[in-house]
């Protein structure tokens, strides 16, 4: 067997794992992480949740806003609308 | 010009929403463009759909959740003082934060504010203990992603990760909402936020770690 890189040991694979997803990692510390996942069900495990929570909370939508909180808001368009000048 | 006719309210997490007989399926371009012209249910849902990532994000730069509260206002309206002027250079959206972050940064300023630069000053996710001294997972993580319905986001893991993201430092907050909750570029993130996009990303790494967790907790400790 022959080793071309320092292998990864799953610690320093967990760090590594937003880069990856993000396709931020250099081309050695790629091939580095893709060697480890293929060896280590845990950290292939780890990288399939930090998936999910992202596609999770690209789904979380807006939080709903209080009746009076939405209302304040609308009465400054109001105000803007009655007199663009003075609305603060 | 195309009408629906049902009168249903319905609001779903990606904007969509049916009120009245006015269908709410409109780009925000289209919005700001009918905001322009004094449509009031426009704004409304502009304000629906950015408020609470812009009290997110403005949370970084003020000492409490009221002030970030009145920046998001602020913001509002100087993005009614300003709209006419919207060039379509950016999306409505990295515009809306750009107002936002200015102002935020001068209300941090006047409340003696100090930002948090270091992000790897942030404590980090909750798996120090996880691992032997070989660095090997001695706690692996518990899957939840086959517990979940296979792949299906539901309302259940929407709502543990919308939780945790509450519930992270003002950094890692401000960086996952804009990146994964709103979608901006690693790159616009950093821009807005003035730091650089190694910063984000290691921000974002933690931050993204600790919602994982949470998750992970709750699934683990909460049954379904």
């Amino acid at each position: 067997m022959r080793l071309t890189s320092h292998p990864l040991v799953c610690r320093d694979a967990v760090e590594l794992m937003s880069d990856y997803i993000e396709g931020a990692l250099s081309r050695k510390n790629r091939r580095r992480l893709e060697r480890h996942l293929a060896e280590c069900p845990h950290c292939t495990e780890y990288l399939a949740q930090m998936k999910f929570t992202i596609a999770a909370s690209g789904s979380v939508g807006p939080d709903d806003l209080e009746p009076e909180a939405l209302d304040e808001i609308v009465d400054l368009f109001r105000r803007f609308r009655e007199d663009p000048d003075q609305s603060t | 010009m195309n009408s629906p006719s049902t009168t249903k309210c319905v609001t779903d997490h990606v904007g969509v929403e049916i009120v009245g007989d006015y269908h709410w399926r409109v780009d925000d371009a289209e919005l700001l463009a009918r905001i322009c012209k004094g449509d009031e249910k426009a704004f409304t849902e502009l304000v629906r759909r950015y408020n609470s990532s812009l009290v997110r994000v403005a949370r970084y730069y003020v000492n409490s959740e009221a002030s970030a509260e009145d920046v998001a206002q602020d913001t509002w309206v100087a993005a009614l003082r300003q709209a006419h002027k919207f060039e379509g250079r950016s999306s409505v959206k990295t515009w809306l934060f750009r107002i936002l972050v200015n102002r935020a940064r001068t209300a941090g300023m006047k409340e003696h504010r100090s930002i948090p630069v270091d992000p790897t000053g942030s404590a980090d996710g909750g798996l120090t203990n996880r691992f032997d001294g070989g660095g090997v997972w001695s706690d692996p993580p518990a899957p939840f992603t086959d517990t979940i319905e296979s792949s299906i986001l539901n309302e259940r893991v929407i709502g543990l990760v919308r939780n945790a993201i509450a519930k992270l430092p003002e950094p890692q907050q401000a960086v996952v909402t804009l990146r994964d909750v709103e979608g901006l570029s690693t790159a616009e993130v950093a821009a807005l936020l003035e730091l650089s996009e190694a910063n984000v990303r290691v921000i974002l790494h933690r931050g993204r770690a600790r919602v994982r967790d949470e998750v992970e907790a709750n699934v683990k400790g909460g049954g379904s």
